[in-house]
């Protein structure tokens, strides 16, 4: 099962290695990593979609806790939250063709935000289904290139749930 | 006021109370030298920085403070990471400076440059790479916070030159404010309420403790407790000291080469309570066969090591003297007498024991004869391997902080180097280092360090000629195949050989010969008989001493689980 944790960190370098070579080094399986800072400067939050089961994750986040620099993690998987991806999607396409391109980007509401005699690029947002029901769309027509940032997610309603907080130490 | 890094640093070790640091110069640390150089903070130069870093160990686990080590960048930096390994594995308070190049210059493979902090994240607790001098007051402030609160370990302050330079002002916090760290002190009260229901039913109840108690300071309390419920006790190799050996609720060392008593114990109980130990697979052996039929009370500092490996039923997250003395307000004494008896009777009639013999030394009679000489009061530091065992087994520690051993990273080399930071923290005390002939030649050349600053540490060298575990292994493994593990073994010698005897080769080096060449007083032992008398003269030598104690060369260490058995699963010998 996937897990989605958002992960409040102090904004320093080396942090994301820190977290990854973390997850690496005892064996987690991790799907996306996506990091960007967030409303306050010297903040960083991170959204990862692990791999697990529940104890997994439980050790997941009791290992990232006891990083010094990780201040706050909250489980996203089973609260309800918005869930984005967003792709860059590189299809060939002859000048033939392009008019199907359109229509299933059309269905998707993705974007066409490049093109060229030979090639269209897609833009698409969304859950992580839509994404990959949009590629598997494309691939008839020739994936060039995909390019991913992978997940990230916020919960809905105004109370952020906290999670893994109650045993926060060493 | 205004100072130069450098000299911030010093002063922090100041403020600190640090009253020894253990270390080695180099090009981009010289300026801190210089100027602890000025200052009456003790320094001990060893004579290689693992040296340096086990050292300051010794001396953390000696006397429950932070221990303090100080290396160049590059090579002095990358020779500390074992040490710090190992210290972080145990959970021992550490801080270890490191010089760096400057901060211009670090990433261009600068000479003597070294990604320190890159290669031991995974082995710190923390660490610092300083930036600005202006930090250095609160990093350092932050570091000792770090290594000593929560979980302790080591915490690394890697100290670029240019940054070391720099002057900036010094005010030295009063307060630490670091909004991701703030450990849990006191044990919910309702957990712990529910903990002691599951001891007022328990019929065969079982404490488990381990190296948490000793780091908590909470063997006053454990013993109480256990003394007051009548709860039999178990102690980790890490544990050791946390509860007496001579108390008659005591069942010995658990796990691999745990005592029948302890391993039956850890089977058949019914109620587990597991303090400050992390259910390591050397203590726990299969984890099917370990308690299987035990409810489990975990207490430990360290929420990450609770249901781990052993999914637990009441989990108590907090220090362990706290926990065990609110505990300790509702323990009664507990109806399980024939439990009690089942296992004083395990234990009676399965004690530790070995073939003696009078014409060649047991290894087991030599360590015996240290605790009965020394009247227990020794601290004894080991190795790694058979040493470490029969130092286990073999000498009953009744004090916390008493036996320093490399227990989770198993790190060979340890013993000497923390045997001396241990005999400078406490320069009246009886201090022995229990090795192997292997192990001891990974840290030898810290008999300068001992013999110039005079410490009159001693080193019993339980030799064999082997590396006596790896040997055992094969012996009982590998179809006696001993492949490299004869450390006497010369190009002349048959490749294949698993029949040591009069015609082997001399040993090298002759450590007698070697102690004196560094100054150091050797004594070689051949006989039981000279045992004694050897290490008398050693206890009352005013020197660093050898003690050579030529022994059996194919002893093994009994009783043993198999890697990977289960722990009821006991070879006797």
């Amino acid at each position: 099962m996937d897990y989605t944790l958002s992960v409040l960190v102090e904004n320093h370098p080396g942090v994301l290695a820190q977290i990854s070579g973390l997850l690496s080094g005892r064996g987690f399986n991790i799907r996306s990593i996506a990091a960007g800072e967030t409303e306050e400067s010297t903040v960083t939050r991170i959204i990862m979609a692990v791999e697990g089961d529940d104890r997994v994750i439980d050790q997941v986040k009791k290992q990232l806790d006891r990083l010094i620099d990780v201040i706050r993690i909250t489980d996203l998987t089973r609260v309800p939250s918005v869930d984005r991806e967003l792709a860059l999607v590189k299809v060939s396409s002859t000048l033939s063709r392009r008019a199907e391109v359109f229509q299933i980007v059309d269905v998707f509401r993705a974007k066409i935000v490049d093109i060229s005699h030979k090639s269209l690029t897609v833009e698409v947002t969304g859950v992580t289904e839509k994404v990959e029901a949009l590629i598997e769309m494309l691939k008839p027509f020739g994936i060039k290139e995909i390019v991913r940032t992978g997940r990230i997610s916020i919960a809905r309603g105004e109370v952020v749930p906290e999670k893994g907080g109650e045993n926060r130490t060493s | 006021m205004r100072m130069p890094g450098a000299k911030m640093v010093v002063e922090a070790l100041k403020h600190e109370g640090v009253e020894v640091v253990f270390g080695y110069p180099g090009g981009t640390i010289m300026p801190f030298f210089d100027f602890i150089h000025r200052e009456d903070i003790r320094m001990i130069l060893t004579r290689h920085e693992q040296g340096a870093v086990h050292a300051a160990d010794g001396y953390a686990r000696a006397t429950g403070r932070v221990g303090v080590c100080v290396a160049t960048s590059g090579p002095g930096a990358t020779n500390l990471v074992t040490g710090i390994a190992t210290a972080n594995m145990d959970s021992i308070p550490i801080v270890a400076i490191t010089g760096q190049v400057p901060v211009d210059m670090i990433g261009n493979d600068a000479f003597q440059e070294a990604d320190i902090i890159g290669i031991s994240r995974p082995i710190t607790k923390h660490s610092y790479l300083v930036r600005d001098v202006a930090d250095i007051p609160r990093i350092m402030k932050e570091a000792f916070h770090i290594a000593r609160t929560g979980r302790p370990g080591p915490v690394l302050v890697d100290l670029p030159k240019d940054v070391s330079v720099a002057t900036g002002d010094f005010r030295y916090p009063e307060h630490v404010d670091i909004r991701g760290y703030n450990p849990v002190v006191s044990g919910n009260p309702q957990a712990i309420e529910e903990a002691m229901d599951l001891v007022r039913s328990a019929k065969r109840p079982l404490i488990y403790a381990g190296g948490g108690v000793i780091t908590a300071e909470a063997s006053g309390e454990l013993t109480a407790f256990a003394r007051k419920a009548g709860i039999p006790v178990t102690l980790t190799l890490m544990g050791l000291g946390a509860f007496p050996g001579t108390d008659p609720l005591f069942l010995g060392m658990l796990g691999m080469h745990g005592t029948v008593a302890a391993n039956q114990a850890a089977c058949e109980c019914d109620l587990m309570i597991a303090i400050g130990a992390r259910f390591d697979d050397r203590a726990t052996g299969r984890l099917s066969q370990f308690a299987p039929k035990a409810k489990v009370v975990h207490i430990d500092i360290d929420p990450a090591s609770i249901s781990k490996n052993v999914v637990v039923d009441i989990p108590i997250v907090g220090d362990a003297r706290e926990i065990l003395r609110q505990m300790l307000k509702s323990a009664e004494p507990l109806p399980i007498d024939s439990w009690r008896e089942k296992l004083m009777a395990t234990k009676r009639d399965n004690p530790l024991t070995y073939r003696k013999d009078c014409a060649v030394i047991k290894p087991q009679y030599v360590v015996e004869k240290i605790y009965e000489l020394t009247g227990g009061e020794a601290i004894i530091t080991t190795e790694v391997g058979q040493n470490q065992m029969w130092a286990a087994h073999y000498f009953r520690y009744d004090r916390p902080r008493t036996f320093l051993s490399s227990g989770g990273l198993g790190t060979m080399g340890y013993g000497f180097p923390a045997a001396i930071g241990a005999q400078v923290a406490f320069p009246d005390r009886v201090v022995f280092d229990i090795a192997g002939d292997g192990s001891i030649q990974m840290k030898i050349q810290e008999l300068a360090t001992a013999v110039l600053n005079e410490l009159p540490v001693n080193i019993a060298i339980l030799n064999n000629g082997f590396l006596g575990m790896v040997r055992q292994w094969q012996e009982l493994f590998f179809d006696k195949a001993y492949a490299f593990s004869c450390l006497e073994q010369r190009l002349s010698c048959p490749r294949h050989c698993n029949n040591p005897g009069n015609e082997c080769p001399p040993y090298v080096p002759d450590f007698v010969r070697l102690a004196e060449a560094y100054g150091a007083k050797g004594i070689r032992v051949e006989h039981p008989e000279d045992v004694g008398e050897a290490i008398r003269e050693a206890i009352g030598s005013p020197k660093t001493v050898i003690l050579d104690f030529l022994v059996a060369r194919e002893e093994n260490v009994f009783p043993m689980v198999p890697a990977g058995a289960g722990i009821n699963e006991i070879m006797i010998g």
